[in-house]
């Protein structure tokens, strides 16, 4: 995963959670950062925004920790660029 | 001295009709009435069907000025009490006026007037909007119009608790009625909230579903908004003999609680509070119900959350019981969906037919119990309940009783 990616995805992930970026890291689950499902729909609004892209709900459903986030993240992107260059 | 309290007129508007005899008539036969969205474009949306009312039309119900003064929900307010009155048999002298109640629920109000105004703000960008927004998109406007029309003086208010308005409104009436502080009482719900701006506020919440409403299913995926109204007539049990109306359900009960846990996760620990509060406002043990008219969104959360709270109450009685819910067939309506689920219950134990849960699939261990699946069931039961479990944490039950 590229660290720039991560980055971007735990920069948001934070900011919509209003908690400090470094305690934002790639093995945390939402569990352990407090994220309910309330605040996972927020957050995927967001990740939305960011990215422009569109996160179907049934995936969101699935995604429990950072790590899931950001490779759904990444498969999304990799998704669009390849629409983009048809 | 208190009363026993009589539903003696219902009337109803849902994606059966406009008449309380098309819902009943949909419900009694398990037909599910989800269809694609004409009001907005679905296109636009990442669900394409909800529960609307076909091909209505106001000017069936109201000259062009009245329509023009009311949103949809206060038309659907005004058409489900008129033909709640006109069943009851009740005709509303200035003295009964003044004795009479009016309790509505609504959760939105005038949404699609709002969503209308707002448009020609922001995205015309015209510096006005017109001057009847407000009194078209206010939560009482229906409840208004209905005084209006009948020369309702006495309480009249709206109850605004989300998904639990309805049962909210119509556990107040119930106890107004059985207080003796009104004789009457015209209580139910109304909602429209089939809005552009609206639906994308639910498409983000990430609870409707891309098919249709499966409550109990193990492959279920959210709920389906759906729109409109019931209103039910209630009066003494000697009122109503008196005068030799036909009496058509009773209500014996009504519990409400409150989660103080989460805006939008349900709780089993607080919605099994709000049944046993109305067992015992009944004066009812749980092996006296027979029938659960879920409140059963067909959200993963809610059907199990509700099933724990059902199996918590009610114990080995649980396994006996029958439980459907009928959003699987009328949308879930959020303000008007304990009334129309009032109106169902009363339908099923006045006539002995439980309405299924329709769209039913496959079954989910989290979801162990009678779910009635898709075909409706011939069941002589004397006490239902009718569940509503608000966002907020506010829930609220109201217990039926078979007409005597």
């Amino acid at each position: 995963m590229p660290e720039d990616l991560i980055s971007r995805v735990t920069g948001v992930i934070a900011s919509t959670q209003k908690i400090p970026p470094e305690t934002v890291t790639i093995d945390k689950s939402f569990e352990e950062l407090k994220i309910d499902s309330l605040d996972g729909i927020n957050i995927l609004f967001a990740l939305e925004g960011e990215f422009d892209v569109d996160i179907p709900d049934d995936a969101a459903r699935s995604i429990r920790t950072i790590r899931e986030m950001v490779e759904g993240i990444e498969k999304l992107l990799a998704a669009k660029a390849q629409a983009a260059q048809k | 001295m208190t009363h026993r309290v009589a539903v003696t007129g219902i009337g109803a508007i849902s994606a059966f009709g406009e008449t309380f005899a098309d819902l009943w008539a949909g419900l009694a036969v398990g037909r599910s009435a989800i269809r694609p969205l004409t009001l907005v474009a679905p296109s636009a949306l990442r669900f394409p069907n909800a529960a609307e009312v076909p091909d209505y039309d106001p000017l069936r119900h109201f000259d062009e000025k009245e329509a023009q003064m009311l949103d949809r929900f206060a038309q659907f307010a005004a058409v489900a009490a008129r033909e709640a009155i006109r069943a009851s048999g009740i005709e509303f002298s200035p003295e009964l006026g003044e004795r009479t109640a009016i309790v509505l629920g609504c959760s939105g109000g005038g949404k699609s007037t709002e969503d209308d105004g707002f448009h020609h703000l922001y995205g015309l960008k015209e510096p006005r909007v017109s001057p009847l927004t407000i009194a078209r998109s206010m939560s009482n406007a229906g409840a208004s119009r209905v005084s209006f029309e009948y020369g309702i003086t006495g309480p009249v208010f709206t109850v605004s608790t989300a998904c639990s308005s309805a049962n909210h409104a119509i556990g107040q009436a119930f106890r107004m009625v059985r207080s003796g502080e009104v004789e009457v009482a015209i209580t139910g719900g109304s909602e429209a909230p089939l809005s552009m701006g609206f639906l994308k506020a639910w498409e983000a919440m990430r609870v409707v579903a891309p098919d249709t409403c499966r409550p109990f299913s193990l492959d279920r995926r959210g709920l389906i908004l759906g729109e409109g109204a019931a209103v039910l007539v209630l009066e003494p049990f000697e009122r109503a003999r008196a005068r030799g109306a036909k009496i058509l359900g009773e209500i014996a009960g009504f519990g409400m609680s409150s989660d103080a846990h989460h805006i939008t996760q349900p709780s089993a620990v607080g919605a099994a509070r709000a049944m046993r509060a109305a067992l015992i406002d009944a004066g009812q043990a749980p092996e006296a119900i027979g029938y659960v008219n879920a409140h059963g969104t067909g959200t993963p959360a809610n059907d199990a959350t509700e099933t724990e709270a059902i199996k918590s109450v009610f114990g080995p009685h649980a396994q006996k019981l029958l439980v459907s819910s009928t959003k699987s067939m009328h949308g879930h309506t959020l303000g008007a969906a304990g009334a129309l689920e009032a109106a169902a219950t009363v339908g099923a134990l006045q006539c002995g037919l439980i309405p299924p849960t329709a769209n039913f699939t496959a079954a989910d261990p989290a979801c162990d119990l009678d779910v009635v699946p898709n075909t409706p069931r011939v069941a002589q039961i004397e006490f239902g309940i009718s569940n509503s479990f608000a966002f907020g944490g506010l829930n609220a039950v109201l217990m039926f009783r078979k007409p005597a």
